[in-house]
């Protein structure tokens, strides 16, 4: 039961990490590795602002949400947009900002103080036998909140539907008026937005460092390529698999094991099957 | 015709010496000689001899690392623009290499005379091994689970505190001096940089090339590219485990660095200042980026932003190069015409 | 009259997520023959294609080459068995130039066999296929990069690649498209000489007029299915035909 629970809060955390991720990539096939970045740049800006600029906590959480989220938006806007199409060059761009943007930060010397959120609630309670920190209860229902909200949105409005649109079919999403460009900026900041919700909720769990950043960005990825990219099943099958397994690894084996499973899961995918569990990449024999 | 509102434009015109020196015609002339040769010659006299001419040795050493980091250029441009196979997975390479020559040394006490090239064949299948799946695959997969590994593996060690852990395993044979480091590397760059244009020009280079044209075409004519691009990769790792085993004598010492994301990134920045697709341009790329990076050293991980910074850059702003540049100013020249 | 069958398709099904692009087509190719395959745009005719020569693989349908089951088996793998295409739109090396692009399959595995290894100088082969399709040998044109060449000459070397690996079926898709009038008069006898010599030949086709003039026999599709099959002349009469490209009822 505390397998249980802990493995499914571990999976919605996993989720949350890789939501921002695949909804870049399966609108605009882009693989935005400034996901990192733009995570803690939430967690970091959500704490200046509290910390030093001494507004509320609500309002420091609003506020860098949606700077980041702009910011998210100007970095495609003004800068990868010039490398769309390209993939390759796609990945190297948005990776050197992310590397520019979280070593920023280990420069500026966010490593020396511990910098924390706070918790939304303190405390714990009992569930089913098992304590648990309302945090992570809180979590589990944020995350399960944000997987429903984006299910009505991308099929119940305007914008959203365009997005699926275009994940879909290009070409015929661009007949029907629907603009590819001005939807990747809108793609890449929800999925600002995606990481940012995460950062703010699952950081109170920790302390914000530079390392998180990288942290974040490779299990985004991971969970993507286990549970396969371009698919929204496919995350929370990956995150769910991945999940439970690390917890599990950690129950028997030992806390260290958690990146053992990553790497574990990650080639056993690759060699079974390389489009992940639920992936819909076709191989390059069917791209005629 | 109002003179005032005339138009011009620039034009290129191929240099009389050029085109003077057309196929055989370029022997037909010392000068002739002397330009088609200067640009090779000075190239290698060039390499050769730049230990020479710097002033102490702590330049020394940054040559040797400047020739490791070619190396990995050279890897990055050929399997980028001649295979069409994006690797971001230097740092895998120099990782797997540094580590498995490290413990080879350690361990065992193997010499360095063997455990370099151990660590460069079993490197490569090692390599290999971990990326083929991703080879029949979409590019894309290729370059995100070869950036991944690097710093999975970096973890997993971490994590798991084998092969020293975090804090390494120090204590590693070093090479005799650094004139052996120098001059150990340089040919070797030299005969690399050159074996690799001579490979992509011979038949089976043609095929890799043709793979990063049109691979659907190249399959259609009964040719298995998933095995031309295991025999590239393999090519590739081989270079990359070579100049993380070299790095790891070198200091003499074997850690988690070894996977540092530096090695994936740098050979990229490399090639883009160098010029992609000439070979020797992500060469000369590495020897002018090696320095600045040591000079910027003392700004700690502002370097990394640097770095970051201008490969972005250069990247989005798709600049052709530095040897691409030079090559066309040797050969051509560019004059105002009245339109 | 026993012909013999190089290629035998039996209801070879495939759908793209909701349409079905190809519909329970069977077919058999007889040795050395030239067959037409036409119909309107979207009738499943180069979807064929790319299911025979191993591009996409059927949801339903067994393919023979000869006595050999083909089915499911990627492109490098047929084509080594001797039956190549052409592609629709020309897929050549820009980068290389022609003859290096001839390099390229003169280094497959099937030249490998059927030479024993005695092929010699592979750019020297290159420019003997070349000339025989129609470039001159002494010109520049085989040195320049495929990048620069007309459409005209990018589908003679879409053709000189297949050669270059000694098919015995070449199975061309739309080869006329995008040419002007006078390329296509030129590649007619082109096409002819290649049956002369043995080689049997698929056309998908949507010039149907010099299609006749080539074709033994043609079948044709409307909305993925095989709706006719037969001497040309016969199909230029049918009402089933006429109807599936005018949709006149």
């Amino acid at each position: 039961m505390h397998i249980f629970i802990f493995g499914l809060v571990n999976s919605v955390i996993l989720a949350l990490f890789a939501s921002g991720f695949a909804l870049v990539y399966g609108v605009s096939r882009l693989a935005n590795f400034a996901h990192g970045a733009l995570y803690i740049l939430v967690g970091f800006s959500t704490w200046l602002f509290l910390n030093r600029v001494g507004i509320n906590y609500i309002g420091s959480i609003v506020l860098s949400i949606l700077i980041v989220s702009l910011i998210g938006g100007a970095i495609y806007r003004f800068l990868l947009i010039r490398v769309k199409g390209m993939p390759d060059s796609e990945i190297i761009a948005s990776l050197s900002i992310g590397i520019a943007i979280m070593e920023l930060f280990r420069w500026r010397g966010f490593i020396s103080e511990t910098y924390m959120l706070p918790p939304f609630v303190k405390g714990s309670v009992n569930l089913l036998g098992v304590m648990i920190d309302w945090q992570r209860l809180l979590i589990i229902g944020v995350g399960l909140a944000i997987m429903a909200s984006l299910w009505v949105f991308t099929h119940h409005t305007k914008v959203g539907l365009s997005l699926r649109a275009i994940a879909q079919d290009k070409h015929a999403s661009m007949m029907s008026g629907i603009e590819p460009d001005r939807t990747a900026v809108i793609a890449l900041a929800m999925g600002s937005a995606l990481a940012g919700i995460s950062a703010v909720v699952i950081l109170p769990l920790g302390n914000i460092t530079v390392e998180t950043g990288y942290m974040v960005l490779i299990n985004a990825i991971a969970v993507c390529i286990v549970g396969g990219l371009g698919s929204w099943a496919g995350v929370f099958a990956g995150a769910l698999l991945l999940g439970f397994s690390q917890i599990l690894a950690t129950a028997l084996l030992g806390p260290h094991w958690q990146m053992v499973v990553v790497l574990l899961f990650i080639i056993i995918t690759l060699i079974i099957k390389p489009s992940g569990l639920l992936g819909r990449q076709k191989e390059l024999e069917e791209r005629v | 015709m109002d003179s005032a509102t005339q138009e011009r434009r620039k034009e290129r015109i191929d240099r009389g010496i050029k085109v003077r020196t057309e196929g055989i015609y370029a022997i037909s002339s010392w000068q002739g000689i002397t330009y088609m040769a200067l640009p090779t010659v000075a190239f290698v006299v060039g390499l050769l001899i730049l230990p020479l001419v710097v002033p102490t040795m702590a330049w020394q050493r940054i040559i040797v690392i400047a020739c490791l980091f070619a190396l990995l250029a050279l890897v990055f441009d050929f399997l980028t623009n001649f295979v069409g196979i994006v690797c971001l997975g230097g740092a895998f390479f120099t990782g797997v290499g540094g580590y498995i020559s490290g413990l080879l040394n350690s361990a065992w006490g193997i010499p360095i005379i063997f455990t370099i090239p151990i660590a460069t064949l079993g490197g490569a299948i090692i390599c290999t091994l971990f990326l083929l799946p991703c080879l029949p695959m979409r590019g894309i997969y290729f370059a995100i689970v070869s950036l991944m590994y690097p710093l999975l593996f970096a973890r997993v060690i971490q994590a798991l505190n084998i092969f020293g852990g975090t804090d390494g395993l120090p204590g590693l044979s070093t090479f005799p001096n650094i004139w052996v480091e120098l001059y150990l590397v340089l040919p070797i760059i030299i005969l690399l940089t050159f074996g690799i244009r001579r490979l992509v020009n011979e038949d089976f280079g043609i095929v890799l090339r043709a793979i990063r044209d049109n691979d659907q075409a190249v399959k259609a004519s009964n040719i298995n590219i998933t095995w031309f691009k295991t025999k590239a990769v393999l090519l590739g790792s081989a270079i990359g485990c070579f100049a993380g085993a070299y790095l790891a004598h070198l200091y003499g010492w074997m850690g988690l660095s070894l996977f540092a994301l530096d090695f994936s990134i740098f050979p990229i920045a490399a090639t883009v200042v160098g010029g992609g697709g000439t070979l020797v341009g992500p060469v000369i790329g590495a020897f002018i980026l090696a320095p600045l990076s040591e000079m910027l050293r003392a700004f700690g991980p502002l370097r990394v932003v640097f770095y970051s910074l201008i490969l972005a850059g250069l990247v989005i702003f798709s600049t052709e190069g530095l040897v691409p540049y030079l090559e066309r100013k040797y050969h051509q020249f560019e004059r105002w015409i009245e339109v | 009259m026993n012909q013999e069958v190089v290629l035998r398709a039996k209801g070879i099904s495939k759908s793209f997520g909701g349409v079905k692009a190809v519909n329970q087509v069977s077919f058999d190719l007889f040795k050395g023959e030239i067959l037409g395959i036409i119909g309107p745009n979207g009738s499943g005719k180069t979807t064929l294609v790319n299911i025979i020569t191993g591009f996409v693989k059927p949801d339903e349908g067994v393919i023979f080459a000869g006595e050999k089951k083909i089915t499911g088996l990627s492109p490098h793998q047929i084509s080594g068995l001797g039956i190549v295409r052409t592609f629709q739109i020309p897929r050549p090396y820009p980068s290389l130039s022609a003859v290096k692009n001839l390099v390229v399959p003169l280094f497959s595995s099937r030249i490998q066999r059927t030479t024993g290894g005695k092929l010699g100088d592979r750019d020297t082969v290159a420019l003997d296929i070349l000339e025989e399709i129609g470039f001159e040998r002494d010109a520049h044109a085989p040195y320049k990069p495929a990048s620069t060449f007309s459409e005209g000459y990018l589908k003679r070397l879409e053709l000189a690649r297949c050669l270059a690996l000694r098919p015995h079926t070449i199975i061309m898709d739309e080869i006329f498209s995008g040419l002007s009038v006078s390329e296509i008069t030129a590649m007619i006898p082109i096409i002819e000489r290649l049956q002369m010599n043995g080689i049997t030949i698929m056309m998908v086709e949507h010039r149907v007029r010099e299609l006749f003039q080539l074709a033994n026999r043609v079948m044709v599709m409307n909305f993925g299915q095989k709706i006719a099959e037969d001497v040309p002349t016969e199909i230029a009469k049918s009402e089933v035909v006429k109807q599936a490209y005018l949709g006149v009822k």
